[in-house]
């Protein structure tokens, strides 16, 4: 092998589903040491094409060359065994084990026929300082935040030798801080000698990081091109086929009367520790409040109490006058849109068809249920119109939500809340996994419904999204609100420093 | 759901029975006999004469209500296999409504079907309620209450127990049902299977078009999101194990008025777990769980005679519907054993295996 055949190449890889082509002709070449962005919309087939090369589906044409040989791959165990390893969004970790166990896990060091733990913390341990990737063996792995847990995944694949890494929207779920750790660790990964394929739908992410960017736009490669060499604009351009905005215009809000208020909220988790120790809010009319704050101190906790998911523990939360009952029935009954932040296991049911998922909450209503019968005509009848109006890539209405892409699921949920008017809509990470131009629609969706009178409850970790939408900004650190800012006079250093408990 | 899966799903079940019969047929010939003569007395025991159509029908009409009850409470993730003890209870009560009241059989009837099917729902009712609010899982709870329902329907026809038959001596039962209460033929047509053929369409009903069916499988297929949507996941654990109980409940009410005549404990020993052997072959689908009882009724329907032209032993059934059992519920044995291309018989393991998990 010379040292300029590529590490890995794909040549005419076409991969077809009932009703699409979620791949058609892709070619990709990356090279030892290099970091490949792959960007598209949703529903491009960047999934598809990466699941391809670790062989979870198989190829219907084409062929992958891996050190410029042909190679067959028949499933994700022979992958590894080649060096080809994948973090997928949904780790593979098992929770109640340690960071050591789970990275030896299928290969464990043993002593006659036992598992030498020792051994293990001690091989953990020799990689993690190699790499520079710091984790503490003994850690049990449930009790680690997000980032480590990645971090435990991607010691998982090179402590299996590999030398082609697979991530797949790998900083969806991670703090911004997180992210800048992230790719850091990437590029030092890709300065042994690793090749890296990095699909994100961060532009942002894709110019730090990447060396060349592969784009997809339905399923067809449209060009890759050098990093050093292009622009928010142009990747954007390029994906999407026109020219987006990357910012939504909005004007000054007028807020009327309060639609949401809380005094004094506490709220427990399920291991009944305190999350939200005395949280006074107040969403108005015709405003969106933006919550911003690492994940964890208490915003998920926070949402979950408000829409009658999650029990009050003291203190109290009031819709429109009404007192928040533990019961997210009354409350949607009250005008008020949810859109939780984890959709699979929050927001939809993957078996159920999209049109089943678009009713999800309304199915007993009129007019898609009489009497306790419901009413297939006039559930179709939506499905077909929020399909268009929202865009989501399907090939038909009834395909099952599971075999969507990642953000076309995100659209479901936001089309089903959103399509119809509320008093507040409480939106928890609405963009997460969504790509350029889905924001942007996104975004407009949530103004629209300010402008129509709603009251907005905005939950991100995404800065850029808090400072794009909200109206009003409040930090939420350690289960309280420690400060309430006005987003045309305070700074993403400010708020940034008020996130990490300062200020 | 298109024409092309509809014919894929029926593949699997296909293949597990006639590898169920072929595994049979080898352990006969293994035990000496010929397997041709013991499967023609079985077919012409079953299906030979319409005394035998009756017969099968007979043995599937509970058959299909325990599998209606398993293949109910599976759509909301729910694993009943207390069937065995809520069929004794709707045995039981309808044995008495049907010997204490004296009504015209147009109403008598369906009130002992609907006073036995209650009974059993309380039953299950119960499990799904300790399952909604207290987490325990209903299999461990509805294997408990087979126990306080078969010791509680024997104390209740006992001698001491309310219900004896004051002439039958020793013997624990009830007496006889009136005439009124008995449910008919037509020619050697029961009618209690149509009441059975009835439920099943019935359930199919339900599940698809209704709003409750509805809410019944989203809980099933992802409790959280159906919590998220405003569905109550304690209301429907308890009403989706009440149903179930009832269908089962309703099985053992049409034995005693249709086939016994009376209550008498222990007459239908193993019945209540066949029901999830019919579930697993129908694949939970209500309308295919009458093929699926009608072809597991044949089979002990047509023993007898299988028995007496050859030295088979009857066991021999139960060890076929085993062999199926597991052929439907391993699909990867027989695609192993076939050497099928795995797509040929992908269905939905998925599901069926997701009703253990917590
Ligand atoms: N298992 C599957 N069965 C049927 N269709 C599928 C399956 N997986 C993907 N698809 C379809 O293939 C297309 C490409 O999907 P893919 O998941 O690769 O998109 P993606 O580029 O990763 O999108 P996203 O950014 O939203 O994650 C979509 O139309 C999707 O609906
Ligand atoms: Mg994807």
């Amino acid at each position: 092998m010379t040292n300029d055949t590529p590490l890995l190449e794909a040549r005419g890889l076409t991969k077809r589903f009932p009703g699409v082509i979620a791949n058609d002709q892709v070619d990709l070449v990356l090279h030892r040491g290099e970091i490949l962005g792959l960007l598209g919309e949703n529903g491009a087939g960047k999934s598809t094409l990466v699941k391809m090369l670790f062989g979870i589906h198989q190829p219907d044409e084409g062929e992958i060359l891996l050190r410029g040989e042909r190679i067959t791959n028949d499933g994700p165990g022979e992958s590894i065994a080649r060096g080809i390893s994948m973090v997928h969004q949904h780790f593979q970790l098992v929770p109640p084990l340690t960071v050591a166990e789970n990275i030896v896990l299928g290969a464990e060091p043993v002593r006659g026929l036992r598992f030498d733990k020792g051994a293990a913390n001690d091989r953990v341990r020799e990689i993690s300082e190699r790499y520079g990737l710091t984790v503490e063996p003994t850690d049990v792995v449930e009790q680690l935040p997000v980032g480590l847990q990645q971090r435990v995944e991607i010691l998982k694949a090179l402590y299996r030798g590999a030398e082609l890494l697979i991530l797949d929207e790998p900083t969806a779920v991670l703090t911004p801080q997180e992210t800048d750790e992230l790719l850091a660790i990437l590029r030092d990964l890709a300065a042994t000698g690793v090749g890296i394929i990095f699909i994100t739908h961060k532009l942002r992410e894709v110019l730090d990081v990447t060396d060349r960017v592969t784009v997809l736009r339905r399923g067809k490669s449209v060009g890759t091109v050098a990093t050093a060499e292009a622009t928010s604009a142009s990747l954007a351009e390029l994906m999407v086929g026109r020219s987006v905005v990357l910012r939504v215009d909005k004007t000054a809000a007028e807020p009327s009367e309060p639609v949401l208020t809380t005094s004094e909220l506490r709220v427990r988790d399920d291991r009944k520790r305190e999350l939200v120790s005395g949280v006074d809010l107040e969403v108005r009319s015709g405003e969106i409040l933006g919550i911003a704050g690492v994940e964890g101190n208490g915003q998920r906790e926070l949402v979950e109490a408000v829409t009658g998911v999650r029990p009050i523990h003291a203190g109290h939360a009031t819709i429109v006058g009404q007192r928040v009952a533990h019961d997210p029935r009354s409350v949607r009954e009250l005008g008020v849109a949810y859109i939780p932040e984890d959709r699979e296991r929050d927001g939809l049911v993957g078996v159920y068809s999209i049109a089943d998922n678009l009713v999800l909450t309304s199915y007993h209503t009129a007019p898609f249920a009489r009497t306790g019968v419901r009413q297939f005509p006039a559930i179709r009848q939506l499905a077909t119109k929020l399909v268009e109006r929202f865009d989501v890539r399907t090939p038909s209405i009834e395909t099952p939500v599971s075999s969507l892409s990642g953000g076309n699921k995100q659209k479901v949920i936001v089309a089903r809340e959103l399509s119809v008017e509320n008093q507040l809509v409480v939106a928890s990470q609405p963009t997460r996994g969504v790509d350029v131009g889905s924001i942007e629609f996104i975004h407009q969706q949530l103004i629209d419904a300010r402008d129509k009178g709603a009251a907005v409850l905005l939950v991100s970790a995404e800065l850029d999204e808090i400072f794009a939408l909200a109206d009003r900004i409040a930090v939420i650190y350690e289960g309280r609100i420690v400060a309430e800012l006005d987003p045309n006079t305070t700074s993403r250093e400010e708020v940034g420093l008020y996130m990490a408990g300062g200020g | 759901m298109g024409d092309a899966s509809w014919l894929r799903q029926l593949v699997l079940p296909a293949l597990a029975v006639v590898l169920g019969l072929f595994a049979g047929a080898l352990l006969i010939l293994i035990s000496g006999d010929n397997p041709l003569t013991a499967y023609g007395g079985l077919l012409e025991g079953a299906l030979g004469s319409w005394e035998g159509v009756g017969r099968t029908l007979d043995k599937a009409t509970p058959l299909v209500m325990g599998g209606l009850a398993v293949a109910f409470a599976f759509k909301a993730g729910l694993f009943n296999i207390g069937g065995q003890g809520q069929l004794l209870l709707g045995a039981a009560f309808a044995g008495w409504v049907g010997y204490f009241f004296d009504l015209p059989a147009i109403i008598h009837i369906p009130f002992a079907l609907i006073v036995g099917g209650l009974a059993a729902s309380v039953l299950g009712a119960t499990a799904g309620l300790l399952k909604a609010t207290r987490g325990t899982h209903e299999v461990i709870s509805t294997i408990m209450l087979n126990f306080v329902a078969a010791n509680f329907t024997e104390w209740l026809v006992s001698r001491d127990g309310p219900w004896n038959d004051p002439d039958g001596g020793a013997l624990a039962r009830t007496p006889e049902i009136l005439p009124s209460a008995e449910l008919p033929r037509i020619g050697d047509l029961p009618v209690g299977f149509l009441v059975a053929v009835a439920a099943a369409a019935l359930m199919w009903w339900v599940v698809r078009k209704s709003t409750l069916g509805f809410e019944i499988q989203t809980v099933g297929a992802n409790p959280r999101a159906a919590k998220y949507a405003g569905i109550s996941v304690t209301r429907i654990t308890v009403v989706a194990m009440g149903i179930s109980a009832f269908l089962a409940g309703v099985g053992g009410a049409i034995q005693t008025l249709g086939v016994n005549g009376r209550f008498e404990p222990g007459f239908n020993t193993g019945l209540g777990f066949d029901g999830i052997t019919i579930a697993l072959l129908a694949r939970t689908n209500s309308l295919a769980v009458v093929p699926a009882a009608l072809l597991i009724g044949a089979l002990d329907a047509g023993s007898t005679l299988m028995q007496s032209r050859t030295d088979v032993e009857p066991e021999i059934i139960s060890v076929i519907q085993a062999f199926i059992l597991f052929f439907v519920a391993a699909p990867s044995a027989v695609r192993w054993l076939l050497r099928l291309r795995a797509d040929a018989i992908e269905s939905d393991d998925m599901q069926l295996a997701s009703g253990w998990g917590a």
